[in-house]
């Protein structure tokens, strides 16, 4: 535990204590629902998108439900100490809402097996905890169409976060979109080892930038990299989470928004039917658990027509963003001719695609 | 000019820009140092700068006002460790530490409501054609004018502590306080001043994150800047143009691991993250090595608290 994250858990318990309430005796008591975010609220992208989804509940349900989150708990031993004080004040359901605090939510919830936890991108089930993850890789199929007819550098750059295969599948669904329609597009890829430091994501925009890169997605939930990009002045930029659109119509020319809302607000009605079961839910375009942000008037008419007709064959899934023939980047085979990536290679994928030059991290 | 797959002139007009912010701090803490007091509050002054300054410069619109706001944040933060050690004889280790965490958690409670907005842009210097000159234009004249500044600021510390009397005043008091009080120094007043310019300049390298480098604000973001600055002082043995040398290696070495990833090399990232603390501990042993019989590099009554009676 570093000094930095100390301070967050210091000032997240303090929030805690200061949102807790006492324990009501009525019969009718409200669901209590808990949350942990890896980042602020005030993040703008990916935290923040969560928060919705819990004000969404709010909304919903009213008086029924009373909801508390903590903020900034960083992935690790503290995200356990977070969860355990959720469960001990009487929260009943507990979002876990990155992909870091899993080992923490096995953990806690062995000690509360009267609680239900949903862990957010992860693989680990059992009898209380449920996984929710969404499709995050179709729409970085769309953003890589559109990055590949848009680039004169015929360079994308990626500020990838850790190399997990949510990542991977990230990479390597916007490099097979481009190359698809720009055979000569390269992938630059730059690993921060953070989801959320706006001075380390900066500095990797500026560092893809000066690079030559004149399209750049990120897997980090800061707008940082999309200020720099703005100060660059040709380089389009994708809302990664949330929409971002404070930056539109440039750089930010279109965005990848995850909408966890209205399974929220389904769980925590289930939460209260007692039809609460552990389950395994992967959310895609189709079910409107990935949404794409609207594309600025920045993209030529005909790109933004083939990025819809895209976004609308993915969801009807006439079209999977990794279809065969596809090799890895080794040269191995990994999809023959035709063949549909099934979501269980997706989540076991940590390499990159064959044409990808970057070395991936050890 | 292309080295290796990494654009040179690129990588070294970043480095300017990635650097400023512990280029500003150190050189800041070499004057307090210099006075005889070891301030480790740096990180705390520079995170209370970087949300002063940044909340100055939103609620204004002007980067300026938002720079000088930082400067004084970090000035008053200084002040109030130059109260405790200097008048109330706390010990300055202990109390820079805790400057630190106080500057963290103030400096949060405070930007609570400033994360996700953005501030004003802070200008580049329009040099106009000598921008375009190849290499050299890219390199010197592309930068915003705070980059010129703690250039500049460089250059007068370096002049202050050398060719001038108050440098030398300053100077005498952090080899030996008891002597200059004995010549009529006054040495409490001499740190306090020394100590609020080093929280000024910390102050601007934090106002320089948040406004310029990220820019945006978020809680704990110098992440770490004001320990390298530390440790660059102690690698430039307390010379200015070393620690502009120092600056430049370590401060951009997170700017500079980034790019050779962009280059496409797979980097040992803890390995360089961890490099201005190691080589600062070489340094200081072949430091101790070189001095063991002669003067020593530090000033010598660093860390030392003074009081007219003893």
């Amino acid at each position: 535990m570093n000094r930095r994250s100390f301070l967050k858990t210091t000032a997240a318990t303090a929030i805690v204590a200061g949102a807790g309430s006492l324990p009501a005796f009525a019969a009718d008591e409200p669901l209590k629902i808990g949350f942990i975010y890896v980042g602020p609220v005030g993040d703008m992208g990916w935290s923040y998108q969560h928060d919705q989804g819990r004000q969404a509940i709010e909304a919903a349900y009213g008086d029924k439900v009373q909801t508390s989150f903590i903020e900034n708990v960083p992935e690790g031993p503290d995200a356990e100490r977070a969860l355990t004080q959720l469960a001990l004040e009487g929260n009943k359901l507990i979002f876990a809402t990155s992909f870091g605090f899993m080992d923490a939510v096995m953990n806690v919830a062995k000690k509360f097996p009267d609680v239900k936890f949903e862990h957010a991108t992860g693989y680990k089930l059992s009898d209380n905890v449920a996984i929710y993850d969404a499709k995050f890789f179709q729409g970085r199929a769309i953003q890589g169409t559109i990055g590949g007819r848009m680039t004169k550098t015929n360079k994308i750059g990626y500020i990838a976060s850790f190399p997990i295969p949510e990542v991977y599948q990230g990479i390597n669904a916007a490099y097979l979109a481009a190359k698809k329609v720009n055979p000569d597009v390269e992938m630059k890829v730059v690993w921060a080892y953070t989801w959320f430091d706006p001075a380390k994501e900066a500095d990797a925009a500026a560092a893809l930038i000066a690079d030559g890169v004149d399209v750049l997605l990120q897997h980090t939930d800061s707008t940082a990299p999309q200020a720099k990009a703005q100060e660059a002045g040709n380089v389009i930029t994708f809302g990664q989470a949330s929409d971002m659109s404070s930056f539109a119509p440039m750089p930010r020319v279109s965005s990848t928004i995850d909408n966890w809302a209205p399974y929220y607000v389904k769980r925590a009605g289930a939460m209260m039917d007692g039809a609460w079961a552990s389950q395994a839910t992967w959310g895609g375009i189709d079910t409107g658990m990935v949404e794409i942000g609207e594309i600025s008037d920045a993209v030529p008419a005909e790109v933004k027509a083939e990025a819809l007709q895209l976004k609308e064959d993915i969801a009807s899934g006439k079209v999977h963003p990794f279809t065969g023939p596809l090799k890895k980047q080794d040269g191995s085979a990994f999809l023959a001719d035709g063949e549909m990536a099934t979501d269980e290679l997706l989540h076991s994928m940590t390499f990159y695609v064959e044409g990808i030059t970057a070395e991936p991290p050890k | 000019m292309i080295v290796g797959g990494i654009d040179i002139v690129s990588l070294t007009a970043t480095l300017m820009g990635a650097s400023t912010p512990v280029l500003l701090a150190a050189t800041g803490e070499l004057v307090a140092e210099k006075s005889g007091v070891l301030n480790l509050g740096v990180e705390g002054m520079m995170i209370m700068g970087a949300v002063a300054g940044f909340a100055a410069a939103v609620a204004t619109g002007n980067p300026v006002l938002g720079f000088a706001m930082g400067a004084v944040a970090g000035a008053l933060m200084a002040t109030l460790f130059a109260f405790l050690t200097q008048k109330l004889l706390s010990n300055q280790v202990a109390t820079g530490l805790a400057l630190t965490l106080f500057g963290l958690g103030l400096s949060a409670l405070i930007g609570k409501g400033y994360e996700g907005v953005r501030p004003p842009p802070t200008a580049k210097i329009d040099f106009g054609p000598l921008s375009d000159i190849p290499v050299l234009g890219r390199i010197l004249f592309s930068h915003d004018w705070m980059v010129y500044l703690s250039l500049i600021l460089v250059a007068v510390v370096w002049y202050v502590l050398r060719s001038t009397r108050a440098g030398l005043i300053l100077r005498a008091v952090g080899e030996s306080h008891d002597a200059a009080h004995a010549l009529g120094y006054r040495v409490v007043a001499v740190r306090f001043a020394a100590l609020a310019f080093g929280g000024a300049l910390a102050g601007l390298g934090g106002a320089y994150l948040s406004l310029v480098r990220v820019p945006q604000w978020t809680e704990g973001m110098t992440a770490g800047a004001g320990w390298i600055a530390l440790a660059i002082v102690v690698f430039a043995s307390w010379r200015p143009w070393r620690v502009l040398l120092g600056a430049y290696l370590f401060g951009g070495i997170t700017a500079l691991q980034l790019q050779l990833q962009a280059a496409g090399y797979a980097i040992p990232v803890h390995i360089l993250s961890m490099a201005p603390y190691v080589i600062t501990i070489v340094v200081l042993v072949i430091l101790s090595a070189i001095h063991r019989h002669g003067v020593q590099a530090a000033p010598a009554s660093l860390g030392k608290s003074f009081h007219a009676s003893s």
